[in-house]
């Protein structure tokens, strides 16, 4: 799949905003006035910010307005509804912390769980396609759980739990690409099935339809640059789960902090290139090209 | 919405033979040229006359060639358009509710003024029958001629699809799968019809014919077999000018 770089900016940062506005939902940390402000600034400018990005995919957004209508079949409808129930009560819930100085706990857990939801519904739009075996696995939805609630835990200063959740996404995400790189032949589709003709013989691409490309070339079968697959799995793993371990691990300051911070993020980033990079969709078989 | 109806009265699709589709995309031109000067807003092209082409199209013909186990190779022409599947995968992702299947017939269509131009439909569909238009950012797919088969403003003997209408090859079928006795049904029922990407569990409408085994074919061999052993004529002159020299 053509990793494009406004669904990746999105996928990453909205996770990591909704995984920071989860933790602050539900008091932790406990913080009001200007420290507040802070935090929630934050997490609503990752959050919405991604978002934003998101839409810089769509070929007509003058349309997203509908986008929120079609909740009881479409994921992705699903998750719109969801992030705009999590930004609301998570607005409210901020305003009290950094204008009233209170804590509105029920509307804080409220608003935590829909920041998990969000997240969920998010993964769950590439966990449901059948077409991209990769993706189409339990453990994709568990990626993206945990890497937002780690990084989430990591950016509200949990230093203990984002430890352990960052530890624990690593391994899901180890266990994604064992998993992963198994799908495809798993699924069963292949130029026999795709064309029918397997019961003559093997058949295989004498023509292509078209000389040129096409959008389905350019969207679905995207084969570049994945020899650095193996490499970039590696450097990956390193900044979105080792380092900053690391350096949780040592009783860090703010500077060290950040550093671990921004670490994370260029890990995710990277995590979520291979993410849509290394994803084949059948529709490939008809072109001989995955 | 874009739940699926439960059931479709009827089950408007294709049946496409590989066995005579000769390969002249013919279909993919007549198709590309009805659904530009038609309904919705045109396919768009880019770059059509430059170096770099590339266009919208709702029916493509790719070629491949088979290999039997013991047998020479032989090429089959494979059109692709929508199956008009009967769970498409299509319909159920579209968070806006442009994608949706018709309960009446079973067409399956975008309603271009409330598409946002996702482009996860495309990715939900395993056979690349839908592409996103890149002139008028709304996503495109074969429309089963929609404005075709019900269309009285056209003679009788054209309303079914523009790819059907023109195959030189009548290798594309139009008729309703619903009716166990449709022209459709039957040639279905007679040559095996097929399933594209059964397991992927979209069940399509469209049935593709397989080739038919080559023994067949030679069935009619016998009746090639030259009916003079002596040539006669003008060739029996040539022949006996020959042999003197
Ligand atoms: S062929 Fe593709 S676009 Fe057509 S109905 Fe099936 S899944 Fe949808
Ligand atoms: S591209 Fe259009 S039709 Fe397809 S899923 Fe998105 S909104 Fe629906
Ligand atoms: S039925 Fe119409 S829209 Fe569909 S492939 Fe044929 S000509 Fe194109």
């Amino acid at each position: 799949m053509h990793p494009a770089p406004s669904v990746i900016l999105f996928t990453a940062l909205s996770g990591l905003g909704f995984g920071l506005l989860a933790f602050l939902g539900l008091g932790l940390p406990d913080v009001t006035g200007w420290v507040a402000f802070v935090f929630f600034a934050i997490a609503f400018a990752l959050s919405v910010g991604g978002l934003v990005a998101s839409t810089f995919h769509l070929g007509n957004p003058k349309n997203a307005m509908k986008a929120f209508s079609q909740w009881r079949s479409s994921w992705l409808s699903r998750e719109g509804c969801f992030a705009v129930a999590a930004l609301i009560s998570m607005g409210l819930f901020a305003m009290g912390a950094v204008f009233f100085g209170q804590r509105w706990s029920v509307i804080g857990w409220i608003g935590a769980a829909l920041s998990v939801g969000t997240v969920f519904t998010t993964s769950m739009i590439y966990t449901q396609l059948k077409t991209v075996p990769r993706w189409n696995q339990p453990l994709t939805p568990a990626l993206f759980l945990s890497l937002s609630l780690g990084g989430g835990a990591l950016l509200a200063g949990q230093v203990r739990v984002a430890l352990v959740l960052l530890v624990l996404a690593g391994l899901v995400q180890l266990a994604t690409w064992r998993v992963g790189d198994r799908r495809f032949a798993e699924a069963g589709s292949t130029l026999s099935t795709a064309t029918g003709l397997g019961d003559i013989g093997t058949p295989r691409l004498f023509e292509p339809p078209h000389t040129g490309t096409n959008f389905l070339l350019k969207e679905m079968v995207y084969v570049v640059g994945r020899k650095h697959a193996a490499r970039l799995r590696v450097l990956s793993m390193i900044f979105m789960v080792g380092l900053p371990v690391v350096i949780l691990a040592t009783d860090p300051g703010h500077l060290t902090a950040a550093i671990a911070v921004l670490s994370h993020l260029v890990g995710v980033l990277a995590a979520r290139w291979l993410f849509f990079a290394q994803a084949e969709h059948v529709v490939g078989l008809y072109y001989d090209k995955r | 919405m874009t739940d699926l109806p439960a059931k479709t009265d009827r089950k408007l699709g294709l049946v496409i033979d590989l066995d005579t589709c000769v390969g002249c995309h013919a279909c993919v031109i007549s198709c590309k040229g009805w659904n530009t000067e038609n309904y919705g807003v045109p396919l768009g092209d880019a770059d059509a006359y430059g170096a770099a082409p590339s266009g919208t199209f709702l029916n493509r013909v790719h070629t491949y060639e088979v290999t039997p186990k013991d047998g020479p190779a032989q090429t089959v022409h494979f059109p692709k358009s929508c199956l008009h599947c009967e769970d498409a995968p299509c319909v159920t992702v579209c968070p806006t509710g442009a994608s949706y299947k018709r309960a009446e017939d079973g067409i399956v269509l975008v309603n271009e003024d409330a598409c946002i131009g996702c482009s996860l439909c495309a990715w939900a569909c395993p056979y690349g029958a839908r592409e996103l238009d890149q002139v008028a950012g709304v996503m495109k797919k074969c429309t089963l001629c929609v404005d075709r088969i019900y269309n009285e403003n056209l003679p009788e003997e054209d309303r079914e699809p523009a790819c059907v209408r023109t195959c030189p090859a009548g290798a594309r079928h139009f008729g309703d799968f619903a009716d166990p006795d449709s022209n459709v049904s039957r040639l279905s029922a007679e040559r095996g019809g097929m399933d594209l990407m059964p397991e992927q569990g979209t069940r399509p409408v469209n049935k593709y014919l397989p080739p038919r085994p080559k023994e067949q074919i030679d069935v009619l061999a016998p009746l090639l077999e030259p009916v003079a052993e002596t040539p006669s004529g003008l060739l029996g002159w040539l022949d006996k000018a020959l042999e003197k020299l």
